[in-house]
Parts: C-alpha cells; sequence; structure tokens
C-alpha cells in the first residue's frame, strides 16, 4: 500500500528549483566566459555571471537561515547506517527490480550517499565557488595578493564539479519507483511512499 | 582634431610652460603621471587621463579596473591610419635599380603611394592598421650607432622598457615598423650611410655604391668601418598615441577576452576568456562525459533488465 506524504515544503522546492536555475545558468555563462563556447559575447556574459552569483548568494543565505531555525540541517549528518545496502541496490538490485534499502521519510530525507553528497555540496563546493569568485572579483581591492590564474583555475575545478554532481543529480532523480516520480515530487511537494507501519502525523491521508 | 567637435589644436595637450613643451623627448616619458591635472593645479595636459581620470567609464565601471593597467590607447585606438596611409616597411637593400642603363626606377601602389625608387628601395604602406601590444612604462631608449648589435635576428632601434612586474608598466599599442637596412657586418653596429652630395663623393643618392656610401658616411661621423657590409632587419616600435576614435569604435572585451585575441603574444600572466589549464579543462571535459556515458550505460541497463522482468 502507497500513501502519500507532503514531503519537500514549499520553500525547499521554491530553493531547490532556483537554486538548479541559477547553477545551471552559471554553468553555461561561466564556460562561455571561459571561452569554451561563444554563445554570449564576453562582456555580457561577465556581467550575467555576476548577477546570478550574487542571486544565488542570495538564496543561500536564506537558505541557511532556513536550516538552522528548523533544524533541517540535521539532514546532512553523515551516516554508514545503511551505505552498504545503498550502494548495492545501485549498483545491483535496481536492475533485478529491488527494492530502494533506505525508506524516505521527513525526518531523514536522505539515503547515506545523498548525505555525505549533499554535505560536501554545502561545506566544500559552495564556499570554494564562493570564496574562489569574490577573490576573482575582489582580490586586488582587498590588496590580497595572488595569481589570478591559481584562483582561476580552482574556479574552474568547482565548475566542473558541479556540472559533474548535475549530471549524476539528474540522472539518478530518474531511479524513483517511476522514472519522473522524484521529478513530480520536487515539483508538486508530494511524494508515494511505500507503507509499512503507522506513519507520525505528518502523513496525509 | 574633431574638427567639428572640440576642435583641439596640438596645444591643447601639448602645453608648453616657459617654452618646454609637453611631450615625449627621446628616452624620456611624455609623462609618468596618470591622473587629473585641472589647469589651476597642473599645466601639464599630456596624458588621457589629465583630463579623464583614471575612472572615467560611467556606464560600465568594470572597465575602470583596467586603466591601472591598461593604456587608454590600447582599447580607444582600435586601428591607426584611418585616412593617410602609413609607412610600415623599408628594404634599402632592393634600392640603386636602374631601368634603361640609367632612369631611375618608381613604382607606385594600389594606395598612390611610392612603394619602390631607386634611391630609397622597397616601400611598405598601409592603412587600417592594427597595433601590436607590449608593456610600456613610458621609457623609450635608442640602439646608437656605437652599439653592438645582435644580426642573428630583427634589431629592435627602439628598446620599449617596462614589463608585466613593473607596476609602472601598461599594456600600450606600438605602430612597428619594419625595415632592412645596411650595416657593418664586421664590427656588427648600425651605420651612417651618406645619402646626398656631389657626384664622387660617395653620396649614396648619386654615385648609388653603398661601399663608398657608408666610408664616407661613418668618416664623416667619427665612427669605425670595418669594410664588410651586410643588411639587417630592423624594428622601430613606435607607442600609438593620437587618433582616437569615438568611444563607439574602442575595441570590445572579446578583443581581448578570448583564445585568440589581440593580446595572444603577452603571456606570463593571466586574462579571463583567454587563458585556460589545457590539462584542467581536458580532465574536466573527460570526466563530465565519462560520467555521462557511465548514467547512460546503467539507465540502458536498466531499461533492458526492466523489460526482461515484465
Amino acid at each position: 500500500m502507497k500513501e502519500r506524504i507532503l514531503f519537500y515544503t514549499r520553500f525547499e522546492r521554491f530553493w531547490h528549483w532556483a537554486q538548479a536555475l541559477l547553477i545551471i545558468l552559471l554553468l553555461i555563462t561561466g564556460f562561455d566566459l571561459h571561452g569554451s563556447y561563444n554563445i554570449l559575447p564576453f562582456g555580457e556574459a561577465v556581467t550575467l555571471h555576476n548577477q546570478l552569483a550574487w542571486l544565488l548568494i542570495g538564496l543561500t543565505a536564506f537558505a541557511i537561515f532556513w536550516h538552522l531555525t528548523t533544524g533541517q540541517w540535521k539532514q546532512y549528518i553523515p551516516t554508514l547506517d545503511k551505505a552498504t545496502e545503498v550502494v548495492c541496490f545501485y549498483s545491483r538490485d535496481i536492475f533485478k527490480g529491488g527494492q530502494n534499502p533506505v525508506k524516505k521519510d521527513v525526518d531523514s530525507k536522505l539515503n547515506p550517499m545523498q548525505r555525505i553528497t549533499y554535505l560536501l555540496l554545502k561545506v566544500v563546493l559552495f564556499p570554494l565557488q564562493l570564496i574562489t569568485g569574490l577573490l576573482y572579483l575582489y582580490s586586488s581591492e582587498l590588496g590580497i595578493t595572488m595569481e589570478l590564474s591559481t584562483v582561476a583555475y580552482l574556479h574552474t575545478i568547482g565548475s566542473f564539479a558541479f556540472l559533474a554532481f548535475l549530471i549524476i543529480h539528474v540522472y539518478l532523480a530518474t531511479t524513483g519507483h517511476t522514472v519522473l516520480a522524484h521529478f513530480k515530487a520536487m515539483v508538486t511537494g508530494w511524494e508515494e511512499i511505500e507503507e509499512e507501519k503507522p506513519e507520525p502525523s505528518s502523513s496525509v491521508q | 582634431m574633431d574638427s567639428k567637435g572640440l576642435n583641439f589644436s596640438c596645444v591643447k595637450c601639448h602645453t608648453s610652460t616657459e617654452h618646454e613643451i609637453e611631450g615625449r623627448f627621446y628616452s624620456m616619458p611624455a609623462t609618468t603621471t596618470h591622473e587629473l591635472a585641472m589647469p589651476k593645479d597642473n599645466p601639464s595636459r599630456i596624458a588621457c587621463e589629465s583630463c579623464h581620470s583614471m575612472r572615467p567609464h560611467k556606464t560600465d565601471p568594470k572597465l575602470n579596473d583596467h586603466t591601472a593597467r591598461i593604456a587608454c590607447e590600447t582599447c580607444h585606438v582600435p586601428i591607426f591610419a584611418l585616412k593617410k596611409p602609413t609607412l610600415v616597411t623599408w628594404d634599402w637593400s632592393t634600392a640603386g635599380k636602374f631601368k634603361e642603363g640609367h632612369k631611375y626606377i618608381v613604382k607606385k601602389d594600389e594606395l598612390g603611394m611610392v612603394s619602390y625608387h631607386t634611391k630609397k628601395g622597397d616601400l611598405g604602406w598601409a592603412k587600417n592598421v592594427t597595433p601590436e601590444y607590449d608593456w610600456f612604462n613610458g621609457v623609450i631608449t635608442h640602439v646608437e650607432v656605437t652599439d653592438t648589435i645582435d644580426d642573428s635576428r630583427p634589431v629592435r632601434m627602439t628598446v620599449i622598457h617596462g614589463d608585466q612586474n613593473d607596476p609602472q608598466s601598461r599594456i600600450t599599442p606600438f605602430k612597428i615598423f619594419r625595415g632592412k637596412q645596411i650595416y657593418d657586418a664586421g664590427n656588427k653596429t648600425l651605420v651612417v650611410p651618406k645619402l646626398f652630395g656631389p657626384k664622387g663623393s660617395g653620396a649614396y643618392w648619386n654615385d648609388f655604391d653603398w661601399q663608398e656610401s657608408v666610408a664616407a658616411g661613418q668618416k664623416a661621423a667619427g665612427q669605425q668601418f670595418s669594410g664588410e657590409l651586410g643588411f639587417v632587419e630592423t624594428e622601430y616600435l613606435r607607442p600609438v598615441a593620437h587618433m582616437i576614435p569615438p568611444k563607439e569604435k574602442s575595441l570590445s572585451c572579446e578583443d581581448c577576452h578570448s583564445r585568440n585575441g589581440r593580446l595572444k603574444n603577452l603571456t606570463g600572466f593571466y586574462i579571463p576568456g583567454r587563458d585556460y589549464s589545457a590539462i584542467l579543462d581536458r580532465f574536466g571535459w573527460l570526466s563530465c562525459l565519462a560520467l555521462l556515458v557511465l548514467v547512460g550505460l546503467h539507465g540502458g541497463l536498466r531499461i533492458m533488465t526492466s523489460k526482461r522482468r515484465n
């Protein structure tokens, strides 16, 4: 028996999709001004990239506030509980029609792989891009003498890491009980979850 | 200048105090200060910044971040010699050819300029010339007739001082005049040939004998001459500081911020859009491609196995 629960709050959905849009546009404009291809003139790519960056910084500030005040930051505490099972599921059982070993619930939305990935994203990759991005723009104003190439290479590494994350993230989002299930849930907020035992009061019939 | 607008005369910028006119004087820079110079504070208004300041860009302030390392002229003189052709090459080694035994040969090019003259050799003229760029702190020294030259490559007649590590240096546009001229191949020095004078005096333009011409010229200049002659390629660099077109015609970002932009020969520092780490980029793109292949295979296998199950 399946039940539908409100899995993602309105803020989470807004945050997720706004962030997705900003990061994708940052990647497009970033690799454009990097010289990998030419869609926009350099000046416009730079202006847009910087504006998008400030929007993402603003959005992230709200998200940090939200995580701290709601206690949702605890979702990212790393765990090894069922880690082996998750690896086995994605590398073997998924091809046999097996079930995801981690049952989703609103207090623990993320499997062990997601926890560590999103934690690294938040404590390593976001700060890396933020710091190198700001240094790129303001190191001379701040009186910091460093090679621009070093800053640029680090920022480029971060961009490739974001692109790699995006590829895996979008693909893994197709591994729900239907291909589009996770996408729908992230749009509507409602996730269908296999019921085993009575759920807490947050569930809706 | 700008006859329908501000209509500047030379002395608007080349101001003078006590008959000393502002501007370049041999190795002395035209100016070393790049800051506002209002008439009441400072009579010198030779630099662009004297009137425009170091932060002249109002609509796009990011451009002001360039003024410390890039001369105004770099972007604001995208091409020079807009109206009149400018002499860009001069090959003396072909001089001294005659037609019908004794008549001068004079040829003109499609610009209407003299491209060959018996007295001068081959002359190359150009219009709408793209400058070449280098670091420059304002100081230019010259190779003198007493200096020993390296004749294995084109001789820089002007030595442009400054480099990227010198905070006074800015990337500056230059006209490069390329010549090929007579020199003392034995002593490895430039020479002073005697060009004009009566027949039999050694004057090249009458006797057309380089040996006699250089011997006479060097003697008159009080210089040594080994007797061994050759032609050496030379380059004369001249900063481009005039002929500023309206701002709409200045360079765009991507003229330099691109993989094959105008500054592609100036290496050793990072220009966004031009520079990248080839190793890093290749590794990054290959990794992402590998991930795409991996998720493609994973997805394909999922589709295949689910069909088999049903």
